[in-house]
């Protein structure tokens, strides 16, 4: 039997050629500590939903142009790079590993995710980490309206602005943002940047790759008021 | 769930092969949209005193001469008929108002799918790509055009039901989404001379933008009507005589995105009917923003 040989060079999978279902299911089957090559480059996406979904290994793909729905979604350990824009839910439920956009991406950015980081270069839209669980996202942009609705844990990060009703109905993410907020959510109040969130923001810009001050952003939390219903609060429902 | 697709001319190129890109970029929409499938595309402007009607026929041996006659009889001149599956464009001496009572009066079988000086619009039950290879449409070469693949939720599978609607002279509207107060405000509208030919929601939004021009509204007044009078989820493409324009309701779960080249401006819901067109790679791509009336039009010539 032979043994595959890794090599720096990336194996191309062309969509113009290649099924999507062939396509990904090449990339279920490098499972973690298989043989086999571990960089991949795709070419022609043209807006494909699902490409490069629930990958389970230390594989390293490259996208070159605009992805569909669902883009790297439930990946744990791999690398996707995009080089163009993402459509919804891009990253949704990652559990590790990165997702990087070099554009933008659209409504539902990161959703659920479970752990990892996702950067997206450009904006991300509204509902950007809605219900995140662990993953941390980071926006050089700007974000939409609801963002991180009832994210649970990990940290949302946002160069530019966010939309209307930021962190609406909050559990214990930690949200960073640089510029104005239009508005924030139920339960969402602005909070003390202290020494540790400093720490914390310049290590997700660092892995970002983004060169801004920590001290220039603000932070933002759950006041834990909606965590149990209470009929003062039955107005902010 | 719905597909709505644009497409807006900016190169002879591109107007030559207007509707060779329009089927490309509706078919691409299918998944998104299996039951029916429309277009209004904007191209050959009448002469002046004329006007041009679509018409649709539940009839598949309709006699569209006879049609015709009853057109040149009533107003001196009418073109031959162009049919097209169950639609045929008559083009006749006359007002669109007067042609468009005309075959109210005249032929009540028949639907008047379109009326104006340069609009048609053709819309069918079926898969997008039979829609396309029936009604022709790499034929089409035009200005602009507007396209649309449903997956009805609020009424029934029908021609009728299909999208495009009509909502005045050369004005026409697609859809995805669904509204919740369409019954209220159809009664509404009802009261004010606006006539609804089914059951569906996004009839009720055309009907709506009808009557606000009708009272006078501009273009950009009578959609950011919609945002407060129009309950449900919607993404709008609305088409006119110059160009389109499109709306995102405010919480803008329906998804849309735009494009725009030296050749072309396109919107669609994804990427994908985008991505079909001649230098899509390069194209400079946004999304929508909520509550936001974006328009392209022509200086019309």
């Amino acid at each position: 039997m032979a043994v595959a040989i890794e090599t720096a060079e990336a194996d191309v999978l062309d969509l113009e050629t290649t099924s999507l279902r062939d396509l990904n299911q090449r990339l279920h089957d490098l499972a973690a500590g298989a043989p086999g090559p571990r960089r991949f480059r795709i070419l022609n996406p043209s807006g494909a939903h699902a490409l490069a979904c629930g990958l389970d290994a230390e594989l390293e793909v490259e996208i070159d142009g605009h992805v569909g729905y669902y883009c790297a979604g439930m990946n744990k350990l791999a690398t996707v790079r995009v080089h163009g824009n993402a459509s919804t839910g891009v990253a949704e439920n990652l559990m590790s590993g990165q997702v990087i956009v070099e554009g933008n991406a659209s409504q539902s950015a990161g959703a659920t995710g479970r752990g990892g980081l996702l950067i997206v270069m450009g904006d991300a839209s509204s509902r950007c980490g809605i219900s995140m669980k662990g993953i941390d996202i980071v926006v050089g942009g700007s974000v939409g309206h609801m963002s991180a609705f009832m994210a649970q844990t990990g940290c949302l990060v946002v160069c530019g602005d966010a939309g209307e009703a930021l962190g609406d109905s909050l559990y214990e993410a930690r949200l960073y943002v640089r510029g104005s907020v239009a508005s924030l959510g139920a339960d969402c109040v602005e909070k003390e940047l202290r020494e540790e969130h400093l720490t914390q923001l310049a290590g997700l810009l660092d892995a970002a790759g983004i060169d801004a001050d920590p001290r220039e952003f603000r932070r933002y939390g759950s006041a834990r008021e909606l965590y149990n219903f209470k009929i003062d609060n039955a107005g902010a429902y | 769930m719905c597909g709505i697709v644009g497409l807006f001319a900016k190169s002879p190129e591109v107007e030559e092969r207007l509707g060779e890109h329009l089927a490309a970029m509706l078919v691409q929409m299918s998944s998104r949209g299996p039951d029916s499938a429309g277009v209004a595309v904007y191209r050959d402007p009448v002469t002046s005193g004329w006007s041009k009607l679509t018409l649709y026929s539940a009839d598949p041996g309709e006699s569209w001469d006879a049609v015709r006659d009853g057109l040149r009889a009533a107003f001196g001149g009418c073109e031959e008929p162009l049919i097209r599956a169950s639609h045929a464009v008559l083009v006749a001496q006359a007002d669109a108002a007067a042609a468009e009572a005309w075959v109210r009066a005249h032929r009540p079988d028949l639907r008047v799918m379109s009326a104006g000086e340069v609009i048609e619009i053709y819309k069918e039950t079926g898969l997008p790509e039979h829609f396309a290879a029936e009604f022709r449409l790499e034929d089409f070469q035009g200005t602009h055009a507007l396209g649309h693949t449903r997956m009805a939720t609020e009424s029934r599978v029908t021609t009728e039901g299909s999208h495009p609607f009509s909502t005045g002279f050369d004005l026409c509207l697609v859809h995805n989404g669904s509204l919740s107060n369409h019954n209220r405000l159809r009664e509404n509208l009802r009261r004010e001379g606006i006539e609804f030919q089914t059951e569906n929601d996004t009839e009720v939004a055309a009907g709506y933008l009808a009557w606000r021009l009708r009272e006078g509204a501009t273009l950009d007044d009578a959609l950011e009507g919609c945002l407060t009078d129009l309950d449900g989820f919607y993404t709008f493409a609305v088409g006119t005589a110059d160009g389109f324009a499109v709306l995102r309701d405010p919480i803008a779960c329906k998804p849309a995105v735009l494009a725009e080249t030296d050749d072309w401006v396109a919107m669609a819901s994804e990427w994908r009917s985008i991505a079909v067109l001649p230098g899509a790679a390069d194209a400079r791509a946004w999304e929508p923003q909520p509550e936001v009336v974006y328009v392209w039009e022509k200086a019309r010539v």
